[in-house]
């Protein structure tokens, strides 16, 4: 199948998560990284990585999807926006670890789209990455992220504002998607 | 980390997003850019002197013209190249348009012109004054449509460089019009031409380093 056919239904998900609907922004993220995974892992056996390097990859290029969704303009397609992200993470990877965008042949097979789902464990350790961000952010991360409060519950057991807690989970995230970043390319 | 761990941890209490954020960061980085450039005019070099000698109001409608039109075509190309794409716009190459009709009007002037007059009519009086005000009135425009790119996700550094120093540029040099003493029109083909080009050139060189993301 090609990523193509995938279109409208990615393209109503997104719609939805940006509404706030967290199901579809799940089925989305689950899907887009099905995609994804087969794009990186297409790309970096050409040049002699394995797949954890796409699972690194692929955690980076998800994460900034999420921290730059008010990038997506609704009028537009959906697909060319995510793959404009994955590869453009992509190109900054070569990059960061001195290879040539040039050593790789464009290959259309790589556009066909089977959806790995095989995971891989990431070289990343989240719980490292929590502890290089400030506590504040640190702690709101946890709370509405992965403990799954409520931001108003969150405010409460932590003394902060609603709008404190949402700006730290956000900030928390920019920092998250910068050192998962830095750690992709080392 | 497997990654979906990650997802769960994206997608727990997920805060809708607002359309339009972006474009009214852009326009917010235009005004505060073009404000900035304007004040810093009137701080060093001043406004020019409308007693002293007799103003033309027809030049400075010229070099507004030019300007503006630079502008309004590199905010209109930012608003795309701040959001991801596979390739930039290949609207890009437009910004050459204002270019090329100032340099055109510029050759006419001089066919037209006396060509004992040429010499003045290229170098004005102040032209090094323009030389310097230019990229300098161009540097707060410049680091302010930075920081609005920033707020997006560009992906073609070096073209969104290249077009947030193109309207730097044009800003500084809009600011620089309303001192500006030379009134001629292969003056301004030339010198502000050259010195927006130049804001461009090193806005792509600087795009890759600044714009990172």
């Amino acid at each position: 199948m090609n990523v193509a056919a995938n279109e409208p239904e990615l393209r109503e998900l997104m719609i939805r998560a940006l509404d706030g609907d967290a199901a579809s922004y799940r089925t989305l993220l689950e899907r887009l990284s099905g995609q994804l995974r087969t794009f990186f892992k297409a790309r970096l056996n050409r040049i002699g990585r394995g797949p954890v390097e796409a699972e690194d990859l692929l955690q980076e290029t998800l994460i900034a999807i999420h921290t730059r969704r008010h990038t997506y303009d609704r009028s537009q397609l959906f697909t060319p926006w995510a793959y404009a992200i994955a590869r453009y993470k992509f190109l900054d990877y070569l990059r960061r670890t001195k290879l040539s965008a040039a050593d790789i042949p464009i290959d259309q097979a790589e556009l066909m789209v089977r959806g790995d789902t095989v995971q891989t464990e990431s070289s990343m350790d989240l719980e490292k990455l929590l502890q290089e961000i400030s506590p504040k952010e640190r702690q709101a991360i946890r709370y509405v992220k992965l403990d799954g409060l409520s931001v108003r519950e969150a405010a409460a057991r932590s003394g902060m504002s609603e709008s404190a807690v949402k700006v730290s989970v956000h900030r928390g995230l920019k920092a998250l998607a910068r050192l998962i970043g830095k750690e992709a390319g080392s | 980390m497997k990654t979906d761990q990650l997802i769960d941890l994206l997608s727990t209490n997920v805060e809708p997003v607002k359309s339009g954020h972006l474009k009214k960061t852009l326009a917010f980085a235009l005004l505060i850019g073009g404000v900035a450039a304007f004040c810093v005019m009137l701080t060093t070099v001043g406004m020019r002197s409308q007693a002293s000698d007799k103003l033309d109001p027809s030049y400075l409608v010229l070099k507004l013209l030019f300007t503006i039109s630079l502008v309004a075509l590199g905010a209109m190309l930012l608003t795309r190249l701040m959001r991801p794409s596979q390739s930039g716009p290949k609207q890009s190459t437009l910004v050459i348009l204002p270019f090329l009709m100032i340099a055109g009007a510029g050759m006419i002037a001089l066919i037209f012109g006396e060509p004992m007059a040429w010499g003045r009519m290229l170098f004005g009086m102040h032209w090094v004054t323009c030389l310097l005000c230019i990229p300098l009135f161009a540097v707060l425009p410049f680091a302010a449509l930075i920081w609005a790119l920033r707020q997006g996700a560009p992906t073609n550094l070096t073209q969104a460089g290249a077009i947030a120093g193109l309207v730097a540029g044009a800003l500084g040099a809009t600011a620089y019009a309303f001192h500006c003493p030379d009134d001629s029109v292969p003056y301004i083909a030339i010198w502000y031409g050259t010195l927006v080009g130049l804001c461009g050139l090193i806005g792509a060189i600087l795009g890759p380093r600044l714009l990172r993301w």
